[in-house]
């Protein structure tokens, strides 16, 4: 498992949080996907320049009592699936231009 | 996406907005529904306040629209933001103005897709609904253009009077140019209430042949099947008419907000109230939201009430939204030769008034609805 590894947000997606849920389409294909809430965690940290090692460090151990290794393996694991549909990008390089999107505003939970 | 739409439902998001950007327009269709004059424009800045106000309130689905959205010289800044926001972009534009750079920088941008107007395979027939020398060949061009650099395309056909046969051959252009094609078979009233252009609408049988196309509506032995009669009562209390003020909704270029394109009635104004106030406290979405199949007058029991696809804009238009959609009657009678319960109403109405008023009397319906009604008698 490599450590230093990077996670951006696909460029050609659409997503927004809606009733708590990630809510993400593909620009390949218009497929719809509904994340997770660790899978959400990772898709709103994943700003290109932060190795995955970190985020999993700051957003998934801090809330979640998981030990670093293994949550960095299911994260990683998690990323993999994630880019396979092409929503996500997994590097072994910072992806800065994944910086230019901001954190998607979360919508409001009820009228 | 069924399950999104119903949590947005459930949510009171709209998930859903069409926005145009502008009334202008290079071309002066003959059936458009628009003023093409400027009476203020929302400015760069107020658009990008209000895409703002979109994405914190849900908004996922955002249709860019017009008039002629390349008249706008911010349009690129627009979709930029709008895609910095993760909106799913979709652009509705006539591709007159779209050359290379245009393609590839809409592309670049991830657009969702673009869907572009074709009235006809034949050039003058295009160009003379139009009214604007040389557009089949522009808009073509841009499609093609589009398409070269990965933008899924699809053609919007609108039948008029002027092209009603024209569609197979538009249908066939599409699959060369290997983009999608959707059919539309009605002319909508102005939005300041004139219906004179509904006088373009294609006649009864046209409309019967669309219907039964299964290459345009799907399986047309099921689209065009007899209709299984009124909703049942508790299903009319749980049924939304459509998704216009309850997922959906409209804005102006003048920031003025209405449940849909197709149905204007002003419910607030950005330049005034902020989206989301407007969204969850205008009287008249709340009005919008209350009615049920159940309250519709003429509609909740009439035998198409199960199949039927009556729009409530077009109901409004025509004097009450909860009334019935006379067009929508109408193609209920093309798909099924079965004529609803405002038809036949009206057909008494109008056989009411003959004898009484005599020959020179205006009817309430045109000779269209006329042919049709009778030819459901026969």
């Amino acid at each position: 498992m490599n450590a230093n590894r990077y996670i951006a947000r696909a460029a050609d997606v659409a997503a927004r949080m809606i009733g708590g849920e990630m809510m993400i389409m593909s620009g390949a294909d218009s497929s719809l996907y509904s994340l997770n809430e660790t899978a959400s965690i990772l898709w709103q940290a994943a700003d290109g320049v932060t190795p995955l090692a970190q985020i999993v460090e700051r957003h998934i151990c801090a809330d979640y009592a998981v030990d670093p290794a293994t949550a960095l393996r299911d994260a990683e694991e998690l990323a993999q699936d994630l880019a396979r549909h092409g929503i996500l990008l997994l590097a072994d390089a910072p992806v800065p231009d994944a910086t230019l999107r901001d954190t998607v505003p979360p919508a409001r939970e009820s009228p | 996406m069924r399950e999104m739409g119903a949590k947005a439902l459930k949510l009171g998001i709209p998930l859903g907005v069409q926005l145009d950007l502008t009334y202008r327009c290079n071309e002066r269709c003959v059936h458009c529904y628009l003023d093409h004059d400027d009476h203020g424009e929302m400015t760069t800045a107020e658009i990008r306040d209000l895409l703002d106000q979109l994405a914190a309130a849900g908004v996922f689905f955002l249709i860019l629209s017009g008039g002629e959205i390349f008249l706008r010289k911010d349009l690129f800044e627009i979709v930029e933001y709008a895609r910095k926001l993760m909106f799913s972009v979709k652009l509705k534009t006539n591709a007159v103005m779209i050359r290379k750079a245009k393609a590839k920088r809409i592309a670049a941008l991830g657009v969702e897709s673009v869907q572009i107007s074709v009235y006809s395979h034949r050039a003058e027939v295009h160009d003379a609904i139009t009214k604007l020398p040389g557009s089949f060949r522009r808009t073509i061009e841009g499609a093609r253009l589009l398409k070269s650099n990965g933008v899924r395309v699809s053609f919007a056909n609108v039948l008029m009077k002027h092209n009603a046969g024209d569609y197979p051959e538009v249908q066939a252009l599409a699959a060369e140019l290997g983009v999608g094609y959707n059919v539309d078979a009605t002319i909508t009233p102005m939005m300041d209430g004139d219906r004179s252009i509904l006088d373009l609408n294609i006649a009864p049988a046209a409309l019967e042949q669309v219907f039964h196309n299964s290459t345009l509506v799907g399986n047309a032995e099921e689209f065009c099947a007899p209709p299984s009669g009124p909703l049942a009562q508790a299903d009319a209390l749980d049924t939304l008419p459509c998704s216009a003020g309850h997922t959906a909704c409209y804005v102006s270029p003048y920031g003025d907000v209405y449940p849909c394109v197709q149905f204007p009635l002003p419910s607030g104004n950005v330049r005034k109230t902020r989206f989301l106030d407007i969204w969850q406290h205008s009287p008249q979405l709340k009005e919008v939201r209350a009615i049920t199949m159940a309250d519709l007058q003429g509609c909740s029991s009439c035998t198409h009430g199960s199949s039927c696809s009556r729009c409530p804009g077009l109901a409004y238009m025509e004097g009450n939204m909860r009334g019935p959609s006379t067009q929508d009657c109408e193609k209920s009678f093309a798909r099924t030769g079965v004529p609803s319960a405002n038809l036949l109403r009206k057909q008494a109405a109008t056989a009411r008034q003959e004898p009484a008023s005599g020959a020179g009397t205006p009817s309430p319906l045109s000779a269209k609805h006329t042919v049709i009604w009778m030819a459901a008698q026969s």
